[in-house]
């Protein structure tokens, strides 16, 4: 889905803020602890995990310290899963319980085809309502396939509980200038592509 | 707050406390869990593991060679751990006319078994939103002045692999042993948004 969390290339941030300033908040810890318990139990996947942040609402995807996006996640599949009800949660909490937007129809892979180290190659123009791993930046972009990875479960599928075949991912390396025309810092930009996010390019 | 709230939202703290209760209650958490979980992520999940391939690679061009090829099996072999969906870790190489940086614009992937856990500035919306449209700036403003002769390679990390950067042995260190050479290689120069140029002899 196209939203704010896709934020490669995006204008009009600051200077990142360098080196971190410690800080030590002690809730955190525990809500990498738990997510990480809900996960190793088979709860949710990783993909539904990220989708869930994915789809909390801009407003406070964008406000949130990192850990409340994960705390909000969380949430978010628990209710979904049948675990525990929203207001049994905000019972526990004792106030409000923000939870992330409802998930739409996942996909599965596309039928698979292979690409050769050094080809030249096209991500489809797609706009997928839920998951994907696909960064905005290199929607129908050309670039140059420099690796392939062993298999990955597919993420548009395994982010909404569907049967997610297994597939390669693409090495691809992009020119910033092809994917930011005229307004980029020179630079190789590598990006781990599925196999399903890819079309052939005609010959010249 | 999120839209869709009915209340006003309790604290962090108490929505956090909450889930406990679920996760406990649901009969997946158990007594210990938290503290466990956090003690091994603090004390196995650290920067020295990367540090140490590093140090091996400076030093072993065979290792180096079988680092690069296939660095999930050499961080296995060296006791390092993955979580499951950290399937392949790629090791990128430095060299005085390349440079390459990590990010992970859609959320925040890192290796961080073998790197340790992500810094603040890593996960922040600036540095995922920019760095892949303006890497040399972005890096200038971190304090990395990179020449302009030397090519930067961004790596976006949006699939199942993990990268770290193999920097450059500082010149200063030639002769050092592994592990006073561990000891100098930060996370920063893992992610490549340092160099270690300040290293001297």
């Amino acid at each position: 889905m196209d939203s704010l969390h896709d934020l490669g290339g995006k204008q009009g941030f600051g200077r990142v803020s360098y080196p971190d300033t410690p800080y030590d908040e002690t809730w955190e810890p525990v809500v990498r602890a738990l997510s990480a318990c809900a996960l190793r139990n088979h709860i949710y996947n990783m993909d539904e995990m990220r989708h869930a942040i994915e789809r909390m609402t801009p407003r406070h995807y964008m406000t949130a310290p990192y850990y409340e996006r994960h705390l909000t996640a969380v949430a978010t599949l628990l209710v979904e899963k049948g675990v525990v009800t929203r207001d049994e949660l905000e019972t526990l909490a004792g106030g409000g319980f923000p939870l992330a937007g409802p998930i739409g129809p996942g996909r599965l892979a596309a039928p698979p085809q292979s690409f050769a180290i050094g080809e030249t190659v096209r991500v489809k123009n797609e706009h997928v309502p839920g998951h994907v791993r696909m960064p905005g930046y290199i929607r129908g972009k050309t670039g140059v396939v420099v690796g392939i990875t062993p298999p990955y479960p597919f993420p548009d599928a395994a982010g909404h509980g569907m049967q997610a075949s297994m597939e390669p991912t693409y090495d691809v390396r992009f020119r910033a200038r092809d994917l930011w025309p005229d307004s980029c810092d020179d630079a190789m930009n590598h990006v781990g592509v599925f196999q399903s996010y890819l079309e052939k390019v005609a010959a010249a | 707050m999120a839209d869709n709230a009915t209340l006003p939202a309790a604290s962090p703290e108490q929505r956090t406390a909450a889930i406990e209760m679920v996760l406990r209650r649901h009969g997946v958490l158990q007594d210990g869990f938290v503290d466990d979980f956090t003690h091994h992520a603090d004390d196995a999940w650290v920067t020295a593991n990367g540090a140490n391939m590093v140090a091996r690679a400076w030093t072993d061009p065979v290792f180096r060679a079988r680092m690069l090829a296939n660095g999930t099996a050499v961080a296995r072999e060296m006791g390092f751990q993955f979580p499951e969906h950290h399937r392949h870790l790629v090791v990128l190489e430095n060299t005085p006319d390349i440079h390459n940086v990590i990010v992970c614009t859609l959320c925040s992937c890192t290796a961080y078994t073998i790197i340790g856990a992500a810094p603040g500035w890593y996960k922040d919306l600036d540095y995922r939103a920019r760095v892949v449209r303006e890497s040399r700036t972005v890096l200038r403003e971190m304090g990395l002045d990179l020449p302009a002769s030397t090519e930067i390679r961004v790596w976006d990390t949006t699939a199942d692999t993990r990268y770290m950067v193999l920097p450059l042995q500082p010149p200063a260190t030639e002769g050092w042993p592994v592990d006073r050479l561990a000891k100098i290689v930060t996370q920063d120069a893992m992610i490549g948004a340092s160099r270690l140029d300040e290293v001297k002899g």
